[in-house]
């Protein structure tokens, strides 16, 4: 006898199994519609490969698994594609999802299915593809893909391979009737899994309450080296941690794998599906489900076609609605209630139960919760949960992670034994979203802090170097301005019909500014009138086109055209106020500009500054420009009239001096000009 | 009709609150009976008239405080109060000594704490430590046991309650009084000389300590609570009654049978530090908190200036219950010690 172990807590509620053993396995056949969602399983949803219309044979790939973490889905019967779309699925969310629908046409014609004769010849990743291929997801419940679980590194040593046959929910016997009924195929699927792995031992792990189911398993086992293990029921002997402590006494480290402590797990039924997919070349389109509780006649184990409408199974084991008020896909302790009776079986559907009110009452409030530990006892991860949901009610993350929120199962075990009828575990699911939530969103604050830090940095270095360009720049100008200043000293004497000329220019162009800076304003005002009468216009006729068809929008449209109108009203109030305030200042100037000579000369002279000061920074270069060029081309007359006149070496000197320094000037201020242009 | 939506699990268990309650309710009833047989009606009264005060103070509590009356008083907790600290209650009690106790469990000890589930201390220890510093003299005056005095009828009682200035009632030392004013008599001859001393641990006392232990052991076979505390506070008390035995000089604290049979130490042990709320959450938790209780019995028995000590050693340990709670947390599956360093 093999040595077992026990776990921690565990409750044990009534099993209710008898009721949907009592028939054997029945065909549920096929219904006029499948609907097939492309994600059943852990990972990414698969991808279609089908467009509407196309006709479909059954086992034929409709979708294929998306990346890695996927499972492909297939046709499981002949029909036509009359549909992709997003269709209510059995999860606890209640959204919709994308669905493959088929009509189906009843010839259930399947396409040719690639046998082997011996697998034993072929190599583990040509097995794994054909699991793959054959989109099996593990069908205890989860639904993680198989090909997946199954790829083990091979540098791990696996010393044992347990298969699940633990079943301990209450009233679900999909895997009971299984063994009852084709306990060789399940020995067949084990002994690929066992060839596949090769692992030092392999373990069929099987709740006492199951006797018939162990007999039968027993006996195609013989002499095949697979050891079928019995210990006693307990809920949640069946999760995988819980089953591999009990056969092994090793826990799987928190958060790690199975494989970690040399252990493989998977489910007795994805085992008879990995051997049709092996052996067969059979992809996975049905599944053995129970159809239970009191508001169904027949309850029992159906075979059924994945995407058959629970509506149509139920009405086969003759569900009486006016005695179901919630439906449950699974067992009574982890199963989830669908929105709809008209959501399909998937992969993973391992159960669904019509209970009447009778049977599992509608919870009664909650009361306080009195710290009992009676959840402490039933947890079968020695949690403290009424620590758990002190904290949860506070909602101190810190605490609750501290005290392994994360490592709940949320096997209901301590909402089972709690004698308030506190909801337990939706508190900790709550509580995890939340944690989960709050880590996303640091990891986001994080990385936009760490951008919005790269940033600043980056406008920091350009700033210095712009900064270090500037004062290099007014540098080098307070240079030329000060040798300007040293050679303008004797220019200015020596150029006065210059200065007269460029203060003639700089009137001129301070005229064309001024006017032109005069205008703009009250254009402007102008202008935004314009389009803003022009906006209010459109969205008047299209309130009114709303109001004549009725659309919803009318409402938004006319906030839209109030808000319109209240910035038209607003752009010709500035406009009137603009046209009141400019004439005002215009008329006093001009009376005053015939009264006081002297003040007008004075007006002339700062506008022409304050003109000068308006050019451009390339103007104003430009200009100077200009200046020293006629000054060289003048300090270049004298030097040739002083050669030709014979004037002293020293004038001659100086006058040479000039020139150079002038066509350095030009040269610099040619750089500069381009400088600035660019 | 729409099918409803809730989350699992959707099975629940047989245990309620209520059941809880009124399970230890139940397993008080031997105990009561033996406090009847061997100092009459007093306790009984103690107890009827407690349950009144209780019901209306839980009402006008949840009246204050806006909860629906029904709901909350169908969980019995305000009637296990009352009737943990009216059984500790002397009989033969005036009745405002008993409405001063009950008040003060269930409006100061449990209501402004927050109701049930939130009260840091055991309400009824609560209220029998505020009434044995208010009303030291009222609180010590146990009766003589059947046996040893006379004992007073039920009209008798009902006076000593509701008309407690007409009634001249005897009371005597307990046999704890007896042997913490002892210092000159070998704990031998203590037991022949005084008629108070019964077979192990006085008159009376030992059998109401047997009943009580025989209600908790019922609880426990209820799986109402887990051995953990009791069975460390009786183990810390004995032994600490073994080692400061002294070979029964007269300056010996008492035998381990002494003390576990005197007083308050069963009732304490199975009903008292069992309340889940005020204790340690974990199974280790529970046995330190019941080791520190049983020695602080002892200590506060044999040192202290109180006759009995369970109630002040339960509160002191209430106060250590969430410092006991941080360095007891269970190791979870897959941990390889009970805080992984993160």
């Amino acid at each position: 006898m093999r040595k077992i172990f026990d776990f921690h807590g565990g409750i044990h509620p009534p099993e209710n199994k008898d009721q949907s053993v009592q028939a054997p396995i029945r065909p549920a056949g096929i219904p006029p519609e499948l609907i097939i969602p492309l994600s059943q399983h852990i990972g990414a949803p698969a991808e279609t490969i089908v467009a509407v219309g196309d006709r479909v044979l059954a086992g034929q790939m409709i979708a294929e698994a998306d990346g890695f973490v996927s499972v492909a889905k297939h046709a499981p019967s002949s029909g036509i594609v009359v549909a992709i779309e997003d269709r209510k699925i059995a999860h606890p969310s209640g959204f919709t999802a994308p669905c493959v629908v088929i009509a189906t046409d009843g010839k259930d014609e399947w396409i040719p299915l690639h046998a082997i004769d011996d697998y034993t010849t072929l190599e583990p990743a040509e097995l794994l593809q054909r699991i793959r291929t054959a989109g099996i997801a593990g069908m205890g419940g989860a639904g993680f893909p198989s090909a997946v679980k199954l790829s083990v590194k091979p540098e791990t040593d696996i010393e044992t391979l347990i298969i699940n046959g633990t079943e301990c929910e209450p009233y679900i016997t999909a895997d009971d009737i299984l063994m009852r009924e084709r306990a060789d195929q399940i020995i067949d699927g084990v002994k690929v899994l066992r060839h596949l792995i090769n692992p030092g031992e392999t373990l069929i792990g099987v709740e006492d309450n199951k006797p018939q189911g162990l007999a039968a398993l027993r006996a195609a086992a013989q002499g095949t080296g697979i050891d079928v293990v019995e210990f006693p029921t307990k809920y949640p002997s069946g999760g995988e941690k819980q089953l591999i402590e009990i056969l092994t006494g090793k826990q799987v480290p928190s958060g790690g794998l199975p494989s970690q402590v040399g252990v493989v797990c998977q489910n007795l039924g994805s085992a008879v599906a990995i051997h049709d997919a092996v052996v067969h070349g059979r992809p996975l389109v049905s599944r053995i489900t129970t159809v239970t509780g009191d508001a169904v006649s027949r309850p029992g184990n159906y075979e059924v076609l994945i995407g058959t409408p629970m509506s149509y199974l139920l009405e086969l084991a003759g569900y009486d609605a006016t005695r179901n008020q919630r439906l449950i896909m699974g067992g009574p302790m982890m199963g989830f209630t669908v929105p709809d009776p008209a959501v399909p079986v998937v992969k993973t559907t391992n159960c669904i139960l019509a209970p009447t009110e009778q049977e599992l009452p509608t919870p009664p409030p909650a009361q306080a919760c009195i710290r009992c530990g009676m959840c402490a006892e039933a947890c079968p991860v020695s949690l403290l949960p009424q620590q758990l949901f002190w904290f949860a009610q506070g909602k101190e993350f810190e605490k609750l992670e501290e005290h392994n929120l994360f490592d709940c199962i949320e096997c209901g075990a301590c909402s089972y034994a709690c004698p308030s009828n506190i909801p337990l575990v939706q508190y900790y699911r709550a509580s995890k979203a939340e944690i989960l939530q709050l880590r996303k969103d640091h990891e986001k604050s994080e990385q936009s802090r760490v951008r919005f830090e790269a940033r600043q940095e980056r406008l920091d270095r350009e700033d210095a170097e712009k900064e270090a360009k500037r004062a290099a720049r007014k540098k080098a100008a307070e240079e030329r301005a000060r040798q300007a200043a040293s050679a303008d000293g004797d220019e200015a004497a020596e150029d006065p019909i210059q200065a007269a000329i460029e203060r003639a220019k700089a009137k001129k162009a301070a005229q064309q500014t001024g006017s032109a800076s005069e205008a703009s304003p009250l254009e402007k005002l102008e202008q935004a009138v314009a389009s803003t009468r022009k906006r209010l216009d459109t969205a008047l006729s299209k309130l009114n086109e709303a109001k004549d068809t009725g659309s919803d929008l009318v409402d938004a449209l006319q906030t839209g055209v109030d808000k319109t109108r209240a910035k038209l009203d607003k752009a010709e109030q500035a406009l009137r106020e603009h046209q009141a305030s400019q004439p005002a200042i215009d008329e006093p100037a001009a009376a005053e500009d015939t009264t006081d000579p002297a003040k007008l000369a004075i007006e002339k002279a700062m506008a022409a500054r304050a003109a000068e000061a308006q050019l451009s920074p390339a103007e104003k270069s430009r200009m100077q420009r200009e200046k020293l060029e006629q000054r060289l081309a003048k300090a270049r007359d004298r030097l040739a009239t002083g050669r030709a006149a014979g004037e002293e070496d020293k004038i001659l000197e100086a006058l040479e001096a000039t020139v150079i320094r002038l066509e350095e000037k030009i040269t610099a201020a040619g750089e500069e000009l381009s400088q600035e242009q660019s | 009709m729409a099918l409803l939506r809730i989350t699992s699990p959707h099975a629940h268990g047989p245990m309620s609150t209520q059941r809880v309650m009124q399970n230890v309710l139940l397993a008080t009833i031997p105990g009561i009976i033996v406090l009847t047989h061997f100092f009459g009606f007093g306790t009984l009264v103690n107890l009827v008239w407690g349950a009144i005060v209780a019901i209306a103070c839980e009402s006008l509590a949840l009246a204050l405080r806006g909860r629906p009356l029904g709901f909350y008083l169908k969980d019995c907790s305000a009637l296990v109060t009352s009737t943990l600290l009216c059984v500790a209650l002397p009989p033969y009690a005036p009745w405002w000594l008993i409405a001063v106790g009950v008040a003060s469990s269930l409006l100061l000890a449990k209501h402004l704490y927050g109701g049930l589930g939130y009260n840091p201390f055991n309400p009824a220890m609560v209220g029998y430590v505020i009434l044995l510093i208010s009303f030291p003299v009222q609180m010590t005056a146990w009766a003589p046991p059947r046996g040893v005095g006379e004992l007073p009828g039920l009209l008798e009682a009902l006076q000593a309650c509701f008309l407690p200035s007409a009634y001249d009632g005897v009371t005597m030392a307990t046999p704890l009084d007896v042997l913490k004013q002892n210092n000159s008599l070998l704990i031998e001859d203590l037991w022949t000389n005084s008629p108070l001393f019964g077979r192990w641990a006085g008159i009376g006392w030992e059998w109401v300590n047997i009943a009580f232990l025989a209600g908790g052991a019922w609880l426990l076979y209820q799986r109402i609570f887990t051995w953990h505390a009791p069975v460390a506070m009786l183990v810390s008390l004995s032994l600490m009654a073994a080692i400061f035995y002294d070979g029964g000089s007269s300056a010996s604290g008492g035998s381990p049978l002494f003390h576990l049979l005197s007083g308050a130490t069963m009732f304490g042990a199975f009903f008292i530090i069992t309340d889940p709320v005020s204790s340690a959450v974990s199974v280790r938790g529970r046995l330190v908190f019941g080791a520190l209780i049983g020695v602080l019995v002892y200590i506060i028995r044999v040192r202290g200036n109180y006759p009995d000590a369970v109630a002040f050693a339960v509160l002191i340990a209430n106060f250590a219950a969430p410092f006991i709670d941080h360095y007891t947390q269970p190791r979870t599956y897959g941990h390889k010690k009970v805080r992984d360093e993160s």
